[in-house]
């Protein structure tokens, strides 16, 4: 089990600080722009920069230091061969103007990649260009927008999105200058067809959805949905959040999606970096390919371009073509699967999700699984009756995990689950992980309040005071009193 | 080899829990959007995988075999082994977002101290733990500006990469934000001064420079600017290449609001124009209005010092539609790139680097306006990149420099068709005399070829 170091390793700045010595003077350098004031960043010793990173290091939880559940976020195991590959320098150092005559390597892979996750998602094109997932929402929002406009549609400004959508959804919307129609869920925890029906009209501009949604129940009522959703003359955007639930069993594109984003962080396998980068491919129907961004990958008869002339392009979203590293591992991790693979990896996933689920209901009454039974890759347990009887929150509960050596899941996600503890293993945990998880959090549900309340007690610090570090607004070492 | 532990467990697992098969689990799914089977090939072996990455990569030609002397705000720098080294570390590599801050201690540490570094190179207050690249980070910025002044009009110099304005256009529609372009002087390459004061106006939210600019350029008329913004009281925001604040002045101490630029240079590979490293820092009045996660000192609760996400009220998690930014994974795994390299390097070490880009930019500028069908269009101080003019067509002059193994300067005709015959060059510390006294060579050559 994970053991965290407990280092009391001090700040760069404490290890030593800045000599005080004028810099340099350039006499070419126009006065007004000369630098007058040394840098005040830390000379110190190669030695010690290993060394303090290391330590730090090991006082951080990875995927490799084990199980991971955070719901939604698809902490799959990360294969080491894709950052062998990555790596390579005929990859990694390459320049975005090179002649393409020299980077056909590369244009190949990201050409196959989008053909590779079109036959995924049964989209008709993809873009490899959005950074992340909410990157890959704004330009869906984005394509939305052209879309109706080039219609001439444009009194189109609501988007209907459900309650247990993603943070990201919201915010995405309101960035492209969307109105937010927030629709509440049915006592199913599923999209309330009626509700849908009576929200859509001549202004709704598309409808954003995930499925499996938050709370990993699969929208089963999907063609209603979107039958609905285009009868009202608007789009249907895939959030693929929760793609690692139905590769190689459903596609957003035979549901009656217009628009998909993929997490090639979450579901393909490529590793989270502490937060970044990530990648969030966009795929389309044809329809709404003219309005994808520049350039396009194209097969010509001499090989892969980059083609930028396209008069109904939206244009750009990022600087060049789109996180290629992380394009490059979700490219090997596709071809080392294969088709059976990815759909075995979304039937374990799948298995792993209720397989957990069934054995802590029955073993520990205490966490409580609001809507229905049947759930895809994640699950979401509620600990409001064990607030309730022993004041025991789902907070507590994550703390605690981490004395058990395991990575909480996500919690008090999605918004409509009271104390919720949303579950999501993925297919790279074994049996015998799943049942420790089991295990523990049974546990947890039985020792005594206080006991909980005061966890982490093995961790490098103990409970943190989140809200005193915005209360604080010390955000720089400079800024420390 | 697999990466699925369960497999051969699948029937066992299921018949605990009270099911017949696999497909039971998917009975949700409608029988007419099944799936059958997708048309993709079978699964590889590793060493399959390997071998046919490696064909791959072979119809690929690196900057290590070529060499670069292309601009544009993307060069090939020195990554020392430690960058590759602390990145490599599984527990950093393999985290996700520090939500629960006692698991993440090590990289919230290491990402306060990015934010430190930032905020000190730049000469700002705070500064967050990244954006996406320095093309987001601009169109961030212009958002952000209209949320502090309440206006609608934001101006850019006319010489910026044309990606980056397309990307800002993107970014500001949305808001109705106006984008206006200033322009340059056609004799220095720097901003036009009075088209400048002329465009200002009580609906300017801010005003965005570049220093060095997309020609490669000093603005060094930076106090004559912020004078010009405080008639009007719009924001300063200045986009920075972090390599040149060795030898310049900090954007903060000539009165910048608002800091962002591209920090892929600090440890991170060119990748094909891949992950970058959106810097963004400001001054501590507008700390609530900043996108992107911050990371904030504070206690544990036996009053230990430590570190987690700080003002997520901000952030779409928690605030949703109403979210300074609807940015949630980052590019944290480049700011750590960006921490590890600035703490081997040393503030030392980031001037004398910064004083060797300009040095040797100044000679390649200099070598190559000695030659006959060479010029140096602008007038103005450059750092370690510069536009030349060239009276051969540069495509036929890229072209013959290919064939030497030389990539040669970016041809500017996308960016303005004025410049047609003007090409963007860019050398780095990794470049040296000889290099360029053969890039000299070779040019020579061009026109009697």
């Amino acid at each position: 089990m994970f053991r965290s170091a407990r280092y009391e390793e001090p700040l760069l700045c404490d290890l030593s600080m800045v000599t005080s010595k004028k810099p340099q003077k350039v006499k070419e350098i126009p006065g007004s722009l000369m630098r007058t004031k040394s840098i005040s960043l830390p000379n110190i010793d190669e030695t010690q920069v290993v060394r303090h990173f290391h330590r730090l290091s090991q006082m951080n939880y990875g995927i490799d230091s084990g199980i991971y559940p955070l719901g939604s976020c698809t902490m799959k195991y990360n294969p080491k061969i894709n950052e062998a590959i990555a790596n390579w320098e005929r990859f990694s150092c390459l320049h975005p103007y090179q002649p393409i005559s020299t980077v056909q390597g590369t244009l190949q892979m990201m050409y196959e990649l989008e053909r590779y996750l079109a036959e995924i998602t049964g989209m008709d094109a993809f873009s490899l260009q959005p950074a992340a997932g909410a990157h890959g929402e704004f330009l869906g929002m984005l394509l939305t927008k052209a879309y109706h406009q080039q219609r001439n549609d444009n009194d189109r400004i609501d988007v209907i999105i459900p309650d247990t959508a993603h943070g990201t959804n919201p915010a995405s919307v309101a960035m492209a200058g969307f109105n937010v129609v927030e629709i509440p869920s049915t006592d199913q925890g599923m999209v309330d067809i009626d509700l849908l029906e009576r929200t859509v009209s001549d202004k709704t501009a598309c409808f954003m959805l995930t499925n499996p949604n938050t709370l990993g129940i699969f929208e089963s009522d999907i063609l209603k949905i979107a039958s609905i959703v285009h009868d009202a003359g608007a789009l249907l955007y895939y959030d693929g959040a929760n793609m690692n639930a139905i590769m190689g069993k459903a596609r957003p594109a035979d549901m009656g999606f217009d628009i998909v984003h993929l997490n090639l962080h979450k579901t393909f396998s490529t590793p989270h970096g502490g937060g970044g980068p990530g990648s969030g491919p966009v795929g389309v129907t044809k329809k709404l390919e003219p309005f994808l961004p520049v350039p396009r990958i194209i097969k010509t008869k001499d090989g892969f371009d980059l083609l930028y002339d396209i008069p109904q392009s939206i244009g750009k979203l990022r600087g060049f073509y789109g996180n290629i590293g992380v394009l490059l591992r979700a490219y090997v991790y596709i071809k080392l699967l294969g088709k059976e693979g990815l759909t075995e990896a979304s039937e374990i996933a799948v298995l792993n999700a209720n397989y957990m689920k069934e054995k802590i209901l029955k073993r520990c009454p205490d966490y409580e699984l609001p809507f229905k039974q049947l759930r895809k890759h994640e699950f979401v347990l509620s600990c409001e009756k064990l607030m309730k009887e022993k004041g025991i929150r789902a907070m507590d509960i994550a703390k605690h995990l981490l004395d058990y050596g395991l990575h909480p899941p996500t919690v008090y996600f999605p918004l409509i689950v009271k104390e919720a503890l949303m579950i999501e293993p993925t297919e790279s945990e074994s049996k015998t992980d799943l049942d420790r998880y089991i295990d523990a959090l049974c546990m947890i549900a039985n020792e005594p309040t206080e006991k909980v309340k005061k966890a982490p007690y093995t961790m490098p610090v103990s409970r943190v005071d989140e809200v005193g570090a915005t209360r604080s607004g010390i955000l720089t070492w400079k800024q420390i009193p | 080899m697999n990466f699925i532990p369960n497999s051969s467990l699948k029937n066992e697992m299921l018949k605990e829990i009270g099911y017949g098969s696999i497909d039971e689990l998917f009975e949700d799914i409608p029988k007419q959007i099944r799936v059958k089977h997708l048309k993709l090939d079978s699964a590889k072996s590793q060493m399959d995988v390997e071998k046919h990455m490696r064909l791959l990569s072979e119809k690929n030609s690196s900057c290590q075999n070529l060499k670069c002397f292309l601009g544009g705000g993307i060069k090939p720098h020195y990554i020392p082994a430690v960058v590759r080294s602390v990145l490599s570390r599984a527990e950093f590599l393999t985290a996700y977002t520090p939500y629960q801050s006692e698991a993440s201690q090590g990289f919230l540490k290491a990402m306060f101290e990015y934010q430190s570094m930032i905020a000190e190179i730049t000469g700002m207050d705070c500064a967050n733990c990244s954006l996406y690249d320095g093309a987001t980070a601009l169109g961030e910025a212009a958002l952000m500006s209209s949320r502090i002044t309440k206006r609608n009009v934001f101006l850019i110099p006319q010489h910026i990469a044309w990606e980056k304005k397309s990307v800002l256009v993107n970014y500001t529609k949305g808001a109705d934000i106006h984008i206006k372009e200033i322009p340059f002087d056609q004799k220095t390459g720097k901003i036009h001064l009075e088209s400048l004061e002329k465009m200002l106006s009580s609906d300017v939210s801010g005003i965005y420079i570049e220093n060095p600019n997309g020609f490669g350029i000093f603005e060094d008329d930076v106090d004559i600017i912020k004078e010009l913004t405080k008639k009007t009281k719009s924001l300063l925001v200045v986009g920075i290449d972090p390599l040149s604040l060795g030898i310049i002045r900090s954007p903060g101490e000539y009165g910048a609001d608002i800091v962002i630029g591209e920090g892929r240079a600090l440890g991170n590979n060119m990748d094909f124009g891949g992950s970058g490293l959106g810097l963004f820092s400001c001054k501590q009045e507008y700390l609530r209005q900043i996108p992107g996660r911050i990371i904030g000192l504070t206690k544990d609760d036996q009053g230990r010092q430590a570190f987690c996400m700080a003002m997520q009220t901000r952030e779409q998690h928690i605030r949703r539609a109403k979210a300074t930014s609807n940015i949630c994974t980052n590019e944290g795994l480049c700011a750590l790139a960006a921490v590890t390299y600035l703490s081997w390097i040393g503030g030392d070490g980031l001037e004398k680097l910064s004083y060797d880009n300009f040095k040797i930019a100044q000679y390649l500028s200099n070598s190559l306006n000695s030659l006959e069908s060479f010029s140096k269009t602008f007038s103005g101080t450059h750092f370690n990149e510069c536009v030349i003019r060239s009276k051969t067509d540069p495509t036929k002059v890229n072209a013959y420099l290919l064939k030497k193994g030389i990539l040669g300067g970016v041809p500017l005709k996308r960016w303005d068709p004025f410049l047609k015959h003007d090409m963007l060059f860019g050398v780095t510390e990794l470049h040296s005399e000889e290099d360029i006294d053969h890039l000299i060579n070779v040019l020579e050559e061009v026109d009697h070829v």
